[in-house]
C-alpha cells in the first residue's frame, strides 16, 4: 500500500497537534557521532581487497587528441590500463538529466576534460603514469569570451515599455553588473568506486540526486538501470556540483568492467574545477524607473551567461525577479553565449544568487538616488500579488523580514550619508538585502518499518550535509510518538525508494513529505487496531493513546511489524500560487583607505522558509548561505584566460573562498511560519535562500562605508582601491 | 620501505613505497580513512593530523619521513567516549556534511596546545606568549582548515567550549 498525495491546494497542519514534540527542535545529528570519529564513510572511504586505482587525464587542449606514447604508458610497471572509451563523459551530467551527457575522449571541447583513464595497482603508479602519458591536440580554442559570442535566446518577459518609463521616470537606474564565474567547491572531491557482479553495476559515488544518477550512469554504459545500484550513505558537501553523475562514476565503471576488478577513481582537485560544473559568470544590465517615492515603475533585468554547446542549463539569472517586485513594465530574461569553456550548472542557489544580489546592489543604487532609506525602498515596492502572473503569493514575508531584521541589526541608528564613520584608517558602513528563492516541490517516494524497536524509515535521498538524517528522524519520530533514538533513517542507496535527492533547496520539504505520508499509512494501521479514528489517535514515547484507552504500540505490533509507503508530487500549488522564500540580509564593513581591503564585521539574516524542521541545522545552513555572500561579494571568482578560456586558478589556494578569520558574528533569526500551499510539514527550502542577496548587502554597506559602488564581483582590493580618491 | 609509526597509541609497521605521502598511508595501508584529502597540496586542511603532538597537513609529508613517529588522527581523539572537543562540535553543529570535520577536530586540538605553548600567531599583539583564545586568535589559527559548508561560527563554539572545559582558556 501506499499513501499519495499529489499537492494541489492547502494543507492541514497535522503535526501542531502531535505529542512527540521533537519536530522542529535543535537535536543534534543522529549522523553526528560518526562525523566526528571518523566513522562516517564518504565514497572514497572503503576500498576493497584487489581494488585498482584510476586517474583521468585532462586535454591540455582544444580538438582532436593524439596519445603519443599510449603503449609506453600502457606497458610501464603496474599500469593495468589506458582507456580511452567513447562512453567517458565529457563533463559533469546537469541536476535532474536522467540521461547521459555528452560523450567521447576523441576531441576536446574544453581545457580539461577527461580524455583517458590511466588505471593501475596503486594510486601513486597511476598518478605518475598519467602524468607521462603526452597528449597533442590540434585545434583552435574557439569562441572562449563571452562577449565575441553571438547570444542565444530572448528575454522571456516583455511587457509594457520599459524605455518608456525610463526616460519619464523620476528617479531611474541603468547599471551592469558582472559576477565572476564560480564553482560549488565541496571539500570532498568526486569520487567513485565501481564494481561488478556480472551484468549488475555497483557503484559507491558521490552524489546527490541517486534516481536521476543511476539513469544518467545507466544511459552513459548503456546498460539497464536496473542493473546498476548507487551507494551514497554520506556525501562531502554538493552545493550543486554532484547533482550529475561526473567523469569519475563512468571511467571508473568502464574501467571495472574491462579489468574484472573493483576500480576507484578519485578525481584530484584540480580536476574537479574543471570537470564538474560550475557557475556561469554573468553580465547583467538593470534598468530601474521610479517616481518620486521610489515606487517603481519598470524593471529591467537583463544578463548574458554562458554555457558549453550541448548543455541545456543557462543559469537563470533574474528569476527572483520576476516576482520580486511591482512595476508595469517589464523586460526580464537571459541570453546565453556558447563558449568552449568548462561546462556550466547548477551551483546553490541557480539564479538568485548572483541575479538577486546584483539587482538588490542595483535597488541600493535607487535608494541613494530617491534619497530614502533601502529598507524603506523595499517596503515600498512589495507586491500584493505576483507582478506578471498576477497569482497570490502562498506567503510573503519580506516585510517581517526586514523590519525584524532591521531591528535585531540596530539598523536605525545608521547615519544615512556614506563616509561618515571612519576608524583610524578604516572606513565604516553598513547595507542590507532583501533575499528571495522559488519554493521547488518534486517527486518523492520513502517507507517506513515500524516494528516493536522502533521505526526503520528508507529512502534513497542523500545528506550532504544538510541534516536529512536530522529531520527525517524527527518527521517520522513526530508522526509516529517515538523518540529519536528510536528512529533509523538510511539513506543513499537506490534499493530504497526513490526520495527527491538534495538540490534546489527542495529536498528536505519534498522527502519530508514523503516520509511524512509512509507514517500517516501506519498511523492509519494503529487506529484501526485501536479501534479509533486516526484523527482522535495520540502517539507518544511509543505509546498509542485514543480516549481513555492507552497501549504500548509494541503490543499492538503483536509481534510483527507495520509498513508505511509515501508518494508525494508537487500539483496545482505549485502553479496556483506563487511559492518563495524571503529574507533581510544585514552587513557592517570595514573598507581599508589605504589598501581597499574589506572586512566584514557582522552580519545578521532574518529568514521565512515556512516550517523549520530542526532549527539547529536550519541555522548552520543560513550560516553557510550568508558566508557564500562574503566570498562571492569579496573573494570568489575562477579567471578564465582569455586566450583559451581554460581555468587559471583552478585549487584552493588561488580560488579564494572565505575561510574562518573572513567570517564575522553571523545572527540568524528564522521566522516561525508556516505555509500551508507548500505540503502537510508546510514546510519550505531554506539550503539557499541565505547566499540570495547576502552579497549585496556586504556591497551596499561598502559603499556606505567608503562611497565606492563596486560593478564587478568579487570587490577586490584592487577594484574597491580604483574607486576611493 | 619499512617504517614503524605509532599511531593512536598502537605501534605499526608498514611497508610503504617511498612515494606514498603520510595521509595515503594512513588512509591506505593502515585503513584509517577519517583523515580525509581536500586538495593533496596542503591547501584545505581535510588531512590535518597530529605528529609528536604537532599538527600538520598530511598530504604534504611523506610517510617514510615519519619512522618512529607518534601519530594521532581522528580515530584516535575519542577514548571510550567522545572527547569534550568531539561532544562540543555535536552540540553545536560545528560541521555539515562533515568531510573537513577530522582536520578540523585534529587541528583544533594542536591549536589549543600551540596556544598554551606561547606560539604567536598573525593575529597576536606580541611574540612574548600569554594568549587568550580571543575571537581573533580562534579564527586566526583555524584559518587552515576550510569548511566549504562555512559552520565556522559553530566550530568556533565547539572549540571555545572544549577549551573552557579543559581550563585551557
Ligand atoms: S588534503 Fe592536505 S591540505 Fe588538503
Ligand atoms: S562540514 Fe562540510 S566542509 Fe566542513
Amino acid at each position: 500500500m501506499s499513501l499519495d498525495l499529489k499537492v494541489d491546494g492547502q494543507s492541514e497542519d497535522r503535526a501542531e497537534g502531535y505529542a512527540q514534540g521533537i519536530l522542529g527542535t535543535p537535536m543534534d545529528r543522529p549522523d553526528g557521532e560518526a562525523k566526528v570519529t571518523g566513522a562516517a564513510t564518504y565514497a572514497a572511504d572503503e576500498v576493497p581487497e584487489g581494488c585498482l586505482v584510476g586517474m583521468l587525464v585532462r586535454a591540455p587542449g582544444h580538438g582532436r587528441i593524439e596519445v603519443l606514447n599510449l603503449d609506453e604508458v600502457r606497458n610501464s610497471d603496474g599500469v593495468r590500463a589506458v582507456i580511452r572509451d567513447p562512453r567517458m563523459i565529457r563533463n559533469a551530467a546537469q541536476g535532474t538529466a536522467n540521461q547521459a551527457p555528452v560523450q567521447g575522449v576523441d576531441k576536446a571541447d574544453y581545457i580539461g576534460q577527461p580524455v583517458a583513464l590511466v588505471v593501475a595497482e596503486s594510486f601513486e603508479t597511476a598518478r605518475h603514469a598519467a602524468h607521462s602519458l603526452k597528449l597533442r591536440t590540434d585545434g583552435s580554442p574557439g569562441i572562449v569570451n563571452p562577449e565575441d559570442a553571438e547570444p542565444e535566446g530572448e528575454p522571456d518577459t516583455t511587457t509594457g515599455d520599459l524605455d518608456g518609463a525610463m526616460s519619464s521616470a523620476a528617479h531611474s537606474v541603468d547599471v551592469i553588473y558582472t559576477t565572476a564565474s564560480s564553482v560549488s567547491a565541496a571539500m570532498e572531491p568526486h569520487a567513485t568506486l565501481a564494481w561488478w557482479d556480472g551484468d549488475r553495476l555497483t557503484v559507491r559515488s558521490a552524489l546527490q540526486m541517486l534516481k536521476y544518477n543511476r539513469n544518467e550512469l545507466a544511459d552513459s554504459l548503456e546498460i539497464d538501470p536496473e542493473n546498476v545500484r548507487l551507494l551514497a550513505p554520506f556525501v562531502g558537501g554538493g552545493f550543486g556540483s554532484k547533482l550529475g553523475i561526473s567523469a569519475d562514476a563512468v571511467a571508473a565503471a568502464i574501467a571495472a568492467k574491462e579489468l574484472g576488478r573493483p576500480v576507484q577513481v578519485v578525481q584530484h582537485r584540480r580536476q574537479v574545477f574543471e570537470t564538474v560544473t560550475r557557475r556561469s559568470e554573468t553580465r547583467q544590465r538593470i534598468r530601474l524607473a521610479a517616481d518620486a517615492e521610489g515606487r517603481l515603475s519598470g524593471i529591467g533585468h537583463e544578463s548574458l551567461v554562458s554555457n558549453l554547446p550541448g548543455e541545456g542549463f543557462a543559469e537563470p539569472v533574474a528569476q527572483a525577479t520576476h516576482f520580486a517586485y511591482g512595476g508595469a513594465h517589464r523586460v526580464i530574461g537571459e541570453r546565453l553565449a556558447r563558449l568552449n569553456r568548462p561546462a556550466a550548472g547548477s551551483v546553490r542557489a541557480p539564479g538568485e544568487a548572483v541575479g538577486v544580489t546584483a539587482f538588490e546592489c542595483a535597488m541600493d543604487e535607487l535608494a541613494s538616488d530617491v534619497g530614502i532609506d533601502p529598507v524603506e525602498l523595499r517596503l515600498r515596492n512589495i507586491p500584493d500579488k505576483d507582478p506578471e502572473s498576477g497569482i497570490p503569493f502562498s506567503s510573503h514575508m519580506l516585510e517581517r523580514s526586514l523590519r525584524e531584521g532591521a531591528e535585531r541589526f540596530g539598523w536605525a541608528a545608521r547615519d544615512v550619508a556614506p563616509r561618515a564613520r571612519r576608524e583610524g584608517e578604516w572606513w565604516i558602513g553598513t547595507g542590507m538585502a532583501a533575499a528571495f528563492r522559488v519554493n521547488l516541490m518534486m517527486e518523492a517516494e520513502a517507507r517506513i518499518a515500524l516494528s516493536p524497536e522502533g521505526a526503520v524509515v528508507e529512502t534513497d535521498m542523500t545528506d550532504i550535509g544538510t541534516g536529512t538524517y536530522a529531520i527525517l528522524t524527527q518527521i517520522a519520530g513526530e508522526a509516529l510518538g517515538l523518540p529519536a533514538d528510536r528512529v533509523e533513517v538510511r539513506l543513499g542507496d537506490t534499493t530504497f525508494p526513490p526520495g527527491s535527492g538534495s538540490g534546489g533547496s527542495f529536498g528536505a520539504a519534498t522527502t519530508g513529505n514523503a516520509v511524512w505520508l509512509a507514517a500517516q499509512e501506519i498511523r492509519q494501521a494503529i487506529a484501526q487496531r485501536m479501534n479509533c479514528d486516526e484523527a482522535d489517535l495520540t502517539l507518544k514515547d511509543g505509546t498509542a493513546i485514543c480516549g481513555n484507552e492507552s497501549r504500548p504500540i509494541a503490543e499492538l505490533l503483536d509481534g510483527g511489524s507495520l509498513n508505511g509507503h509515501g508518494h508525494v508530487t508537487a500539483g496545482d500549488a505549485f502553479s496556483d500560487v506563487r511559492q518563495s522564500t524571503f529574507g533581510a540580509h544585514f552587513a557592517e564593513v570595514a573598507v581599508n583607505d589605504v589598501t581597499g581591503e574589506v572586512r566584514v564585521r557582522r552580519m545578521q539574516g532574518t529568514f521565512a522558509c515556512g516550517r523549520i524542521l530542526n532549527e539547529k541545522t536550519a541555522r548552520s545552513q543560513c550560516h553557510g548561505g550568508m558566508t557564500w555572500g562574503i566570498g562571492m561579494a569579496l573573494t570568489e571568482g575562477l579567471t578564465h584566460d582569455r586566450r583559451d578560456g581554460h581555468i587559471v586558478n583552478r585549487d584552493f589556494a588561488e580560488y579564494h573562498m572565505a575561510v574562518n578569520a573572513d567570517v564575522p558574528p553571523l545572527d540568524v533569526h528564522l521566522l516561525e511560519e508556516r505555509d500551508p500551499w507548500s505540503g502537510p510539514l508546510q514546510a519550505k527550502g531554506l539550503g539557499e535562500l541565505g547566499i540570495c542577496g547576502a552579497g549585496a548587502a556586504v556591497l551596499n554597506a561598502v559603499h556606505h562605508a567608503c562611497g565606492v559602488r563596486v560593478r564587478d564581483m568579487p570587490a577586490t582590493p584592487d577594484r574597491v582601491l580604483a574607486g576611493l580618491e | 620501505m619499512k617504517i614503524t609509526l605509532t599511531i593512536n597509541k598502537h605501534a605499526q609497521t608498514v611497508d610503504v613505497d617511498p612515494r606514498v605521502s603520510l595521509l595515503d598511508a594512513l588512509r591506505g595501508e593502515l585503513g584509517l580513512t577519517g583523515s580525509k584529502k581536500g586538495c593533496d597540496h596542503g591547501q584545505c586542511g581535510a588531512c590535518t593530523v597530529l605528529v609528536n603532538g604537532r599538527r600538520i597537513n598530511s598530504c604534504l609529508s611523506l610517510a617514510v619521513m615519519h619512522d618512529g613517529d607518534e601519530v594521532t588522527t581522528v580515530e584516535g581523539l575519542a577514548n571510550g567516549e567522545l572527547s569534550p572537543l568531539q561532544a562540543a562540535f555535536v552540540e553545536h553543529d560545528g560541521f555539515q556534511c562533515g568531510f573537513c570535520t577530522p582536520g578540523q577536530l585534529c587541528s583544533a586540538t594542536g591549536m589549543l596546545g600551540e596556544l598554551e605553548d606561547g606560539w604567536p600567531s598573525h593575529a597576536s599583539d606580541s611574540l612574548e606568549g600569554g594568549y587568550e583564545l580571543t575571537e581573533e586568535e580562534l579564527s586566526e589559527r583555524m584559518s587552515g582548515n576550510l569548511c566549504r559548508c562555512s559552520c565556522y561560527p559553530g566550530i568556533n563554539a565547539a572549540i571555545r567550549q572544549a577549551a573552557e572545559k579543559d581550563g585551557a582558556a
